[in-house]
Formats: structure tokens, C-alpha cells, sequence
């Protein structure tokens, strides 16, 4: 099972934890595992058509997967997935 | 054996010294090209003053360091010092353990130089206290004198006087950074003190720009603060970055840090960024055309629910004091050339669990900013977010 991070931003959503381990033998499989598990992330990563949202960056352990195969690239167990929001806070 | 008079005398009749004169034309006529001219003093004499174009080789390295000089041993060589006799030393080694074919030392050296009226190079350096002041620098070979002039020489922005600003303004003032520009049009408040470590309990309505100017000239008066009370725009912005070196994203929202992104890759400014929410912190470096800009690692902002941005959030009081420093950190390592900026890179620094993750950022071919000629960007293209604020105001 892969490692799926959570950022900060969504951890309401899957019970407050860091860290998820999900199955699935590419990017598309596990954060569709994700989405199945907790519903509420559901539309925070994907669009209507099943793409990824253009807003989520996600890293196959330290590579975007946008310059890999997208949803389809592999995942392997001993991978880690790292999903990752804009952040803006700065000055607060 | 002779005494040590004597065996300059000797080594003098043995080797080929050359007249002032004759240095003053060739150096004077063009003909320096061919010829290397060497100062064998060392470093304190060297940055006092030199000839002309001359290469600074102490005595005591000379061994190990000529070729770097002079790698070619059938060159000309000229060699001087302060009056002609470590110069004449030095030829001796370069000619008989050396193999260099073709050395002159300069008679009378640099003192005879100057008593001829020729003139000398006045290298820039540092006053007293400031050989104190930054005394632990000059240590490091990665700053030493020349890092710590590009560091006084240079204008660094700063976006945001609060939590990331504040540990930057106060370390970059410390490190001697010529002039720091401030942006932020609040005024310091008592919620602000539990980070905003620039400002302090008796300066709570004032100004934040004035109060931390006020910090900054208590670290290191010799600082020029520029102060912008005032809240960065698209109508303002090109007016206020143009003619600082690097800026410093502390931003609290994203249409203020897509708008900094778009401008900055115009004017080609290195932007350090970082950001903080709650015990997480986000850092990395857009070096326009070098490395990816902001827009290539997220070319489109969150909705508001994902942006916390929107509203006033919880973060731990230390977390900027971290991100910040390590945003000092590049803006230093940026001036000074020193070390691998983290272009490129994303650094995310989990506080909780006291992790540090490193993720790559890549150049978007298609990036509708830094793909293209910054001359094309217009006015009207930058910054272009449409209705964040409707998203936001949405999020109530």
C-alpha cells in the first residue's frame, strides 16, 4: 500500500490524520481510493470529468506527476504520494 | 653560510629585475596583455593598494598558487612587492625550482612605483567597524570580504512586515544588507506580538513599517530602510520592486503573490517565498528564466474553501521565525553567489512532526508568464486572477 500525505488543508476531511495508506497501482487508483474512503475530498481533487483538479499538485515520492503520466503513473507500495495545496499565509 | 642580506644581494645578481619605469609602459601601452603582473605581498597590503591590473599571489603561497597566475612558464612574469626584495625571492624560486623561463622582479617595488607619481588601484573595503561588525563573516571563504561588499551593495525587498518579515528584516540587517525596502500598510497590533518578533509592546499602533525600520536601525544603523505604507497593487507594483535584487514574499494572499510572480518575471528579480499555515511552512526560490516561476508550480490558485489565505488562520508563533530565516538564508545565499539556491525545489517543513520534504518544481513549457518574452507581458496580463475576491468574500 502506498503513503498518502495529507496536507493541512484537507486533513478535516479524512478524520484530522497526516498520513493515509491506501491501495492502488497508479496515481489514479490510490487518490481514487482516497476520494471512495473519504467523500469529502471527492471534489477537492477531482473535476467533474475524473481529471485531477488544476489546482492539486501531486508528487509521486519528489516528482509532480504532471511530468510523469498523470493519474496513470505507477505507484508502488514503497512509494510515497504528496499532495500539495497553495499556501498564502505570510504576514498574518 | 651568508647572512640574509647577503643572500638577497645574491639572489639578486642571479635573477633579472626591471625598473618601474619600464612596468609604467608596458602596463601604460597595452602590451599587459602578454605579460603577468604579480603582487607577492600579502592580503593586508595587497587590499590597501595595488598596481594596476596586477594579480595577488602572496609569497608564502606562491608554490601552490602561481599557476593559477601563470599557468604558461615561458610567459613574461613581473613580479613586485613592497621594495623589491620578496619579489626578488620569489623570482629566484619561480626561475630555479619553478621552470619559469621569463621572471623580472621589480625594483624598489610598489614604494618606488608610488614615489614615481604612477598610479595605484584603491581596491573598495571595509572600515574598521565594519571588519568587526561582520568580523564572522569575513571568516567563511563563502562570504569573506567580497560576499560581504555584494551583501552591502545590495537592495533587498521585503513584502510583508510581519511574521516572515520580521525575522528577515532583522537577520538581514544584521548581515549587512545595504538597503531594505519595506511593503505593508498595517499598524503593529497586540495579536501580532506572539511572532511579529520586529515589532514590540510599546510600538502597538504604530506603523509596522516605522517600527520595524526602528528594529532595523537598532541592529545595524548603517542600513537604509525605504519605507511603502501601502498595500502592493498592480497600479504601484512595477514602481515599487523596479531596482531591488531580490524580494522577499511574505505575502498573506494569493492575488498579491500571483501579481509579485507576473512582475518580477518582467523585471527578471529573484522572488524567495515562503509561506505558513499552522505548523506547516512552504519555502522555494523563483529565479526568473533559471527556474520555474510561481505560476509553473501553481498555475491556478485553490478555491477558497482550499484557501485559507482568505481569512485570519492559526499558526504556531515560531513557525515564521523558521520559514523566515530560511528565507533570509537564500536571499543571502542569492547575493553572494555562494552555495545552491533552492531553485527549482520546494521545501516543505512539517513542525510537528519536524520533518523537512523536498519536492522538485519544473519549468512549465507552457507557462502563460515565464514562457514568454517579458516584453510581451503587458500591464493588463499581470496579475490576472479573476474573481478571487467574489471566492473569498464567498467563504465569508
Amino acid at each position: 500500500m502506498a503513503t498518502v500525505k495529507i496536507p493541512p488543508v484537507l486533513r478535516p476531511s479524512v478524520g484530522g490524520v497526516k498520513e493515509l495508506s491506501v491501495d492502488g497501482s497508479n496515481v489514479g487508483e490510490v487518490l481514487r481510493g482516497v476520494a471512495e474512503e473519504h467523500p469529502a475530498t471527492q471534489s477537492q481533487l477531482f473535476q467533474e470529468s475524473g481529471d485531477l483538479n488544476r489546482y492539486v499538485n501531486v508528487y509521486v515520492n519528489d516528482e509532480d506527476v504532471r511530468v510523469l503520466q498523470g493519474l496513470e503513473t505507477a505507484v508502488g507500495p514503497s512509494d510515497t504520494l504528496v499532495i500539495l495545496p497553495a499556501m498564502a499565509g505570510g504576514t498574518l | 653560510m651568508p647572512s640574509g642580506a647577503d643572500l638577497i644581494r645574491q639572489i639578486k645578481e642571479r635573477i633579472k629585475e626591471i625598473d618601474p619605469s619600464q612596468v609604467h609602459e608596458l602596463t601604460s601601452n597595452g602590451h599587459a596583455d602578454e605579460t603577468v603582473l604579480v603582487d607577492v605581498r600579502e592580503q593586508h597590503e595587497f587590499e590597501e593598494s595595488h598596481l594596476p591590473g596586477a594579480k595577488h599571489v602572496p609569497r608564502g603561497h606562491l608554490e601552490s598558487r602561481i599557476e593559477g597566475a601563470a599557468p604558461d612558464k615561458s610567459q613574461r612574469v613581473i613580479l613586485y612587492c613592497q621594495s623589491g626584495n620578496r619579489s626578488a625571492l620569489a623570482a629566484d624560486t619561480m626561475q630555479q625550482l619553478l621552470g619559469y623561463e621569463n621572471v623580472e622582479s621589480m625594483t624598489g617595488g610598489i614604494t618606488l612605483w608610488k614615489d614615481r607619481g604612477y598610479e595605484v588601484e584603491v581596491p573598495r573595503s571595509l572600515t574598521p567597524e565594519q571588519r568587526s561588525r561582520y568580523s564572522r563573516h569575513l571568516l567563511i571563504p563563502e562570504i569573506g570580504i567580497e560576499g560581504q561588499l555584494k551583501l552591502l551593495d545590495s537592495k533587498v525587498l521585503l513584502l510583508g512586515a510581519g511574521g516572515l518579515g520580521s525575522p528577515v528584516a532583522l537577520y538581514l540587517a544584521a548581515a549587512g544588507v545595504g538597503t531594505l525596502g519595506l511593503v505593508d500598510d498595517d499598524e503593529v497590533d497586540l495579536s501580532n506580538l506572539q511572532r511579529q518578533v520586529a515589532h514590540t509592546n510599546d510600538r502597538i499602533g504604530v506603523p509596522k513599517v516605522d517600527s520595524a525600520e526602528e528594529a532595523i536601525k537598532g541592529i545595524n544603523p548603517d542600513v537604509k530602510v525605504e519605507k511603502y505604507k501601502t498595500r502592493i497593487d498592480a497600479s504601484n507594483i512595477m514602481e515599487i520592486i523596479e531596482g531591488y535584487d531580490v524580494i522577499v514574499d511574505g505575502a498573506d494572499n494569493f492575488p498579491t503573490r500571483y501579481l509579485l510572480n507576473d512582475a518580477t518575471v518582467r523585471l527578471g528579480i529573484p522572488v524567495v517565498s515562503a509561506s505558513i499555515l499552522g505548523f506547516d511552512g512552504q519555502l522555494s526560490v523563483f529565479v526568473p528564466h533559471e527556474g520555474p516561476c510561481y505560476r509553473c508550480l501553481y498555475p491556478t490558485p485553490p478555491p477558497a474553501e482550499l484557501a485559507p489565505s482568505c481569512g485570519a488562520n492559526g499558526v504556531l508563533g515560531v513557525l515564521p521565525g523558521t520559514m523566515g530565516l530560511l528565507q533570509a538564508t537564500e536571499v543571502i545565499k542569492l547575493v553572494t553567489g555562494a552555495g545552491e539556491p533552492l531553485v527549482g525545489r520546494l521545501l516543505l517543513y512539517d513542525a510537528l512532526a519536524a520533518t523537512f520534504t523536498e519536492l522538485k518544481v519544473r519549468r512549465d513549457p507552457d507557462c502563460p508568464i515565464c514562457s514568454r518574452d517579458p516584453g510581451e507581458i503587458s500591464d493588463e496580463e499581470m496579475g490576472v486572477f479573476p474573481d478571487y475576491e467574489a471566492f473569498c468574500a464567498a467563504a465569508g
